[in-house]
């Protein structure tokens, strides 16, 4: 991948003159995130590998009592996720306000090493949790603000691909250290710790200080007033949170789809574990390259159009001649899903709402998604019991495909609308 | 600070990261690898001295060269010495006929499968399993195989945990899939809820077996028909159950306290009069199936608090005030050979 990477994001703001062939630089600031993401993805992924058989094999519990207590904490991340955003505006300091969600994940970590019994680990892993729901936000507002509009989506590209990177080979560093140290667990948990550490070092030593408000040029008019909750309610946001709220609500879990193709058989049930693996490389490869194309044919396009490959990956799962090719199909298509929507609605979001509202706007935008597919998760489950799952796919696939449809005539008011520099 | 300053903190900070992590790898791994190639503690005997009377199967869990290995002990005499099989199991279930092992198969990408043993200890059918396993067991003639795995809902944006249960004919044969599709049935009345996940099967004979049922926040203690494919609820508030030998009783976990944390004690149902004993002075916080000793005797393992990966196994009467007693150390998953 050829990345070239400049000093200044500032330099940024004039649009390439050295023709179509050049690739636009990636800021310095989408890389300095992307590695801080990456490390810390190692750390969470490695962790998350392990510790069902950690808590199997060393805790002695049943992962049913952990998940249990899990499910409690889900509807509190959505909420710290605004919060986060709200913190970030308000004191116009991105940087320390992500720095506070790495933070509290990295310290999460120690406590881990200690933990003993479900509740413990349950609570460090929610911890865990909102450390990220803090973060997330703030962080994709550095990259908006660091990077010139045009370029948006390959930037943000660029940062999703190095943090599934991260989330691909945290299982394989767990898995491996396993292998060297037979049941090393806490070697595991140890390594994970030092690969956050490193992360949360990472932003807070050479991560630029960013800022929406303070940076923005003389030229672009008088320092943009305080962040007020009414930025939210921005014309042209309303219209993004509507249609990934309606598609939301038709994305469920990846983890019905690969019951799915579980359920017929025709995969040997051993790669179960590994569907995911799949599924984070085809989204690594296509990241950049599905970002580059939002850039040029229109960012809420990409972002609606997207939504097909879940179509296809729903259908791909309940193929009834299920094969390996089908597998490799179902895995790939949710793959580009991810790239063609994950960064892509952080590149709108932060766009559609004024500068001093930026993270508070992708916050909203990613919470909006979030909860929408939990409610999809949910009502899903009935139909699958009800239906069985072809049926059940099938039924969704027919959903999401009129959804895209009513959605597609939103697209050129999104992509059409006013950016905020 | 000037950004020098800075580059040369950052870089001494993963200098230091990098030393101190990687001391610590090495040093647990010596540890640990000098620990394993050390013969077991245990007093040993030849499996021939065993496997011809009553006996107990476990797996070994002493942090040895034998570590996670099937062994047996005779039942007359579960602490004396023990005799290993060389074959290793998560989870062992055994009948004279022969055993089901649900084994992980550590690597860089860790699968997980089910093989089934004859009685000389060699593989006689081998099938994948989804997840991580939990609960294996075989119905009395050995004919049958129940198998519970954790399914981990490793996906890109979501965490949290569901049961994988199944029931095949050992060796390979017919399969009646994920209990999952049986129809429930909640007090007399036919119910699909979407959260059910069901564990620990325990067979009565070749088509009825018990398990659990746990949906909407509590769980059920289910009768299973495999030719109608039914599940019917029998009792709320138990978890993992185990048919006593002569087919009376019911063993099983409850959660004492619901409201909190989850702390499972062994309660016995009694089939015939529904009359339920908890046993108070039991365990207190395990996790296991139970397994029956005799009518009256129960049997189960105990990971032990300051030693991670060390379990033992201990048995209680089943009487309210029965206290545990220590059985078999350094073992994990019994289970009972009477013939």
């Amino acid at each position: 991948m050829y990345i070239t990477v400049r000093d200044r994001p500032g330099s940024d703001q004039e649009p390439s003159a050295s023709g179509t062939t050049a690739r636009p630089p990636v800021g310095r600031v989408v890389i300095l995130l992307g590695l801080v993401s990456l490390l810390t993805d190692v750390s969470s992924e490695s962790v998350s590998a392990i510790l069902p058989l950690y808590l199997t094999v060393v805790v002695g519990l049943s992962p049913v009592a952990y998940g249990l207590i899990d499910g409690l904490y889900q509807g509190v991340s959505a909420l710290v996720r605004l919060g986060g955003g709200w913190l970030s505006d308000a004191s116009d300091r991105p940087k320390w306000v992500a720095f506070l969600g790495y933070g509290l994940s990295a310290i999460a970590r120690v406590f881990l090493l200690f933990a003993t019994g479900a509740a413990g680990i349950a609570a460090v892993v929610t911890a865990d949790r909102i450390g990220k729901g803090i973060r997330t936000a703030p962080r994709d507002a550095m990259i908006s603000t660091a990077t010139p509009s045009e370029h948006l989506g390959r930037a943000f590209g660029v940062h999703r691909m190095l943090d599934t990177i991260g989330a691909a080979l945290g299982p394989l560093i767990a898995f491996g250290l396993l292998l060297l140290v037979p049941d090393g667990y806490s070697v595991v948990l140890v390594v994970s710790l030092a690969f956050a550490l490193a992360g949360v070092a990472l932003l807070g030593l050479l991560g630029p200080d960013v800022r929406s408000r303070r940076d923005r040029s003389p030229q672009a008019g008088p320092t943009p007033p305080p962040f007020r909750w009414r930025d939210l309610t921005d014309r042209r946001l309303r219209p993004l949170l509507v249609i990934s709220g309606v598609l939301g609500l038709l994305t469920v879990g990846d983890g019905f789809i690969y019951l799915a193709l579980l359920d017929h058989g025709g995969v040997n049930v051993s790669w179960f574990p590994l569907f995911y693996v799949g599924t984070n490389l085809a989204y690594l490869l296509l990241a950049v390259p599905i970002g580059q194309l939002a850039d040029r044919i229109g960012r809420a396009r990409i972002l609606v159009v997207g939504h097909l490959a879940l179509v296809g990956a729903y259908l791909c799962s309940v193929l009834p001649t299920s094969t390996a090719a089908a597998t490799a199909g179902t895995l790939l298509l949710l793959g580009t899903f991810y790239a063609a929507t994950d960064g892509v609605i952080a590149a709108i979001a932060g766009r559609l709402v004024p500068v001093q509202a930026r993270t508070s706007g992708i916050a909203a935008a990613q919470t909006v998604v979030a909860v929408a597919r939990m409610l999809a998760s949910a009502g899903f489950g009935l139909l699958w019991f009800l239906l069985g799952p072809a049926a059940a796919m099938g039924t969704v696939a027919a959903l999401l495909v009129v959804a895209v449809l009513v959605a597609a005539t939103r697209i050129s008011r999104l992509d059409g609308a006013e950016v905020t520099p | 600070m000037s950004t020098r300053a800075r580059v040369v903190s950052f870089v001494a900070i993963v200098v230091v990261l990098v030393v101190s992590a990687g001391v610590y790898v090495l040093r647990e791994g010596t540890e640990v690898r000098a620990e394993r190639a050390a013969d077991p503690a245990a007093p040993q005997a030849p499996v021939a001295a065993i496997e011809d009377g009553p006996r107990i199967v476990f797996r070994h869990t002493g942090l040895d060269n034998e570590y996670g290995v099937v062994a047996m002990v005779p039942l007359d005499d579960p602490g004396g010495p023990r005799a290993f099989t060389g074959v290793s199991c998560d989870r062992v279930a055994a009948r004279s006929t022969g055993a089901s092992c649900l084994v992980t198969d550590t690597g860089i990408a860790t699968t997980y499968e089910a093989d089934e043993l004859g009685p000389d200890w060699e593989p006689v059918d081998t099938s994948g399993l989804p997840g991580i396993p939990s609960r294996t067991r075989l119905s009395p003639d050995g004919s049958l195989v129940a198998t519970t795995v954790f399914v981990s809902g490793h996906s890109y944006m979501s965490t949290g945990f569901s049961t994988a249960t199944e029931v095949h004919e050992f060796g390979g044969g017919k399969r009646w899939g994920n209990l999952e599709k049986f129809q429930l049935v909640i007090d007399g009345e036919a119910v699909n809820p979407v959260d059910r996940n069901i564990w620990g099967v325990t067979f009565v004979d070749d088509r009825t077996f018990y398990a659990t049922v746990g949906t909407g926040g509590t769980t059920w203690l289910v009768e299973g028909d495999l030719a109608a494919r039914t599940l019917t609820s029998v009792s709320e508030h138990a978890e993992c159950p185990s048919l006593s030998p002569d087919g009376s009783k019911v063993a099983f976990k409850v959660d004492v306290d619901p409201s909190r944390r989850i702390v499972w004690q062994i309660a016995v149902l009694d089939l015939a009069t529904g009359e339920r004993t908890l046993l108070a002075k039991g365990p207190r916080g395990l996790d296991d199936q139970v397994e029956w000793l005799d009518d009256d005797t129960l049997l189960y393992g105990m990971p032990r608090a300051d030693d991670a990966g060390v379990t033992d196994v201990w048995s209680v009467d089943t009487t309210a005030d029965a206290e545990p007693q220590l059985l078999i150390e350094q073992a994990w998953s019994p289970t009972v050979v009477r013939d």
